[in-house]
């Protein structure tokens, strides 16, 4: 993709929400410092969470957030996108469909059935997808949560006209930038910072807790030889499978471990992985 | 304007703005009378209940946190009381008191901006707070302050502001450093004078003159006002503990809503949150905070529910006095975790979220694996209440022209400061006269 810069002297940026939590467009928000300076260089279009008014499209920028998960949302991403110039996505919803891409691994029907005494009321669609399996996007920006100061980077870089500047690379660069011994190798933690796209400033090392994978895949992840390692530092195979099915599951490198995992468990212990129940053991 | 010439009428709204999450409201108007008012939730529901079952019970506060991005440590602490209640274990006092001040921290960062972002602007009059700043800058500001100060506290003690990571069940993964609790104090004390100018600010504010009816129910806590633990009380002398509440609590899957609707059995519906804790527990705000309210001439019960924004700023104050009270107080937690081994059972974890009462219930199985989950969000719990609320203020507002009177229905819903994507779980205004 190439960025050209925005000409108009206060371009719009609209702000849209589909299945999520509301923690990464609360991130912008959170831009305490930047925020009423950011409102004089954009102009706050759509931004239901923060604002009454609405100027209509199209827009300069549009940040995403939340995946897909209904008939009526898969139709409105597209309106989205006729009325955007670049669509960022953020966060692990937008990005990988989310904690609630969890259900795109259970029998058709089961989640809504235990949650909701009528399901027939709702109109839901048995997958929550990310955004890029609906429209094209522009970039995408990972973490559950995204962190603040790179999503300050993408705004200002596509204001300027230039490609945002976010590492691809592990957590585990982060831990040495930061002085961090490995919790893997000196303790045996099972950590998934190897694989895990970097962002985070690699916060759950530094608290003495293997990282989670809040930030999904990195460029490149090795997940196999990761699993390996974690068999090798006493891992078990229901464990290893649960790691890489939490907010990024539907991230092809941790789906594929996930899978590999769970067929592995199953045929090492002789019991079934029940995909309706999650990863039960 | 009057519309006494035209009797019917449809107000409506698609698409509730400054709220967290999204849904629509519709109020239908027969002969100048209110017949009908509806708050629906669209908001796709993510199936948390369903999603659990099968998980580890260790796994319960990091996946319940992604609910909601506002009040992840709401859910958090929630979570681990329910796991901990399963497997009988007493956290130490100084768990207990991190966990408050981790628990200040996210009330004081959701109230800065549900009072500041999301609620004053309409009392000015303002579209959003950024309209709200070209006018008063420094006042805006502030709040930010406020709101960062909130931050700084989640960051210190749970590693991040939003979906922490640093708890766990039965305690934390690392007790932060003496020198990094020491250094809150200094913001905290501006922040706490931020607070007391924030109940002068908002208590300025013009209220419509509603009353309502309310079944308040608040956790009531004997030593302190309550946030982190209590038993379940209401305003007409209920007194329960935690697992008694949650048998009495019925919820209703109804079509306009993808929030379930929660009654208490044979009783009704009911209000949690700010004005429900202040009715309840004013007697127990320290002597900070209950000179701010007295000063902002509310006294408990406040039945007026915009001045829920009142009662919200006087919590700003305790919050950021308590926040204050426990840094200066600080011991590590030594462990900063206990073991805590899954044992069969089914626990209950009830605590005060910003915006109101928040129970989880879990079976789990002697392997630690979660059989059974039951989130109650405070929006389930509240949206019949609110509802109420607007039936009340668009009755009261019938001589408001429709823009107008749409304006003060979104606003009474803000009142109540809902989470929808906690409770589903939308908001959109359709106001219908016939």
């Amino acid at each position: 993709m190439t960025v050209a810069p925005l000409t108009d002297s206060r371009p719009t940026l609209a702000v849209w929400k589909f299945a999520s939590c509301d923690g990464c467009q609360l991130s912008l928000l959170d831009c305490e410092d930047e925020l009423l300076t950011l409102a004089g260089a954009v102009r706050f279009a759509h931004f239901t969470e923060m604002s009454r008014s609405t100027i209509p499209g199209p827009y300069d920028v549009s940040l995403v957030e939340g995946s897909i998960c209904t008939p009526e949302d898969a139709e409105r991403i597209k309106d989205v996108r006729a009325n955007s110039r670049y669509l960022v996505t953020i966060g692990a919803c937008a990005t990988a469909g989310g904690i609630q891409g969890l259900k795109n691994f259970a029998a058709a029907g089961a989640y809504a059935g235990a949650v909701y005494a009528h399901p027939e009321y709702l109109r839901t669609l048995e997958s929550s997808t990310p955004i890029a399996e609906h429209v094209a996007v522009d970039y995408e920006l990972r973490g559950c949560p995204i962190d603040r100061g790179q999503l300050l980077e993408v705004l200002l870089a596509f204001l300027a006209g230039r490609r945002p500047v976010i590492a691809g690379h592990s957590v585990c660069q982060e831990c040495k930038g930061r002085g961090t011994v490995c919790l893997l190798v000196s303790e045996g933690t099972a950590c998934l910072g190897p694989v895990t796209r970097a962002g985070c400033g690699a916060l759950c090392p530094a608290t003495g807790r293997g990282c989670f994978g809040c930030f999904g895949p990195c460029e490149g992840a090795n997940t196999s030889a990761l699993a390996t390692q974690l068999r090798e530092t006493g891992t078990d195979e229901f464990e290893v499978a649960r790691l890489f099915h939490t907010f990024n599951a539907w991230a092809p490198a941790f789906r594929d471990q996930f899978e590999t995992s769970a067929a592995l468990a199953a045929a090492t212990s002789g019991r079934e992985v029940r995909r309706d129940d999650g990863v039960g053991r | 304007m009057s519309h006494g010439s035209t009797p019917d009428r449809t107000i409506g709204a698609t698409g509730i703005s400054r709220v967290e999450g999204e849904g629509s409201l519709r109020i239908q108007v027969h002969d100048n009378q209110v017949t009908d008012v509806a708050l629906e939730i669209f908001e796709p529901p993510r199936y948390f209940e369903a999603l659990l079952v099968g998980r580890h019970f260790s796994e319960a506060p990091d996946i319940t946190a992604r609910i909601c991005g506002i009040c992840p440590v709401a859910y958090q602490m929630t979570a681990c009381a329910a796991m901990e209640d399963v497997c009988g274990v007493n956290v130490s006092d100084q768990i207990s008191a991190l966990r408050r001040l981790l628990y200040c921290g996210e009330w004081i960062q959701s109230h800065a901006l549900h009072v500041y972002l999301l609620h004053a602007p309409d009392f000015l009059g303002c579209a959003d707070a950024v309209e709200l700043a070209e006018r008063d800058r420094r006042t805006v500001e502030r709040g930010l302050d406020l709101k960062r100060t909130g931050n700084l506290i989640m960051a210190t003690v749970g590693g991040r502001a939003v979906h922490p990571v640093n708890v766990r069940v039965g305690g934390f993964y690392r007790a932060p450093d003496r020198e990094a609790v020491a250094a809150l104090a200094e913001p905290l004390r501006r922040a706490r004078d931020a607070a007391l100018a924030t109940v002068s600010w908002v208590s300025g504010f013009d209220f419509p003159d509603v009353t309502g009816e309310y079944r308040f129910v608040a956790l009531h806590d004997p030593d302190r006002y309550a946030i982190d633990r209590g038993r379940p009380r209401s305003s007409d002398g209920l007194d329960v503990a935690p697992a008694e509440f949650a048998d009495l609590v019925r919820e209703e899957h109804v079509a306009r809503s993808t929030a379930l609707h929660a009654r208490l059995n044979g009783v009704g519906h009911y209000l949690t949150g700010p004005l429900a804790r202040f009715a309840l527990n004013a007697a127990a705000l320290p002597p900070l905070a209950a000179e701010a309210a007295s000063g902002a001439g509310l006294t408990a019960p406040c039945r007026n529910p915009f001045q829920s924004i009142v009662v919200r700023a006087v919590e700003l104050v305790f919050a950021c006095d308590e926040a204050l009270r426990l840094v200066e107080g600080y011991e590590p937690p030594e462990p900063p975790a206990f073991e805590v081994r899954a044992r069969a059972g089914v626990g209950t974890g009830v605590t005060e979220a910003p915006r109101g009462l928040l129970f989880h219930q879990y079976e789990i199985d002697d392997d630690g694996i979660i059989r059974r989950a039951r989130i109650v969000p405070p929006t389930s719990q509240n949206q019949l209440t609110i509802e109420d609320d607007l039936r009340r203020v668009a009755q009261g507002g019938l001589s408001l022209d429709d823009h107008a009177l749409q304006w003060r229905c979104e606003q009474a819903v803000r009142n109540h400061d809902p989470c929808i994507s906690c409770a589903a779980h939308f908001l959109d205004l359709s106001v219908v006269r016939t």
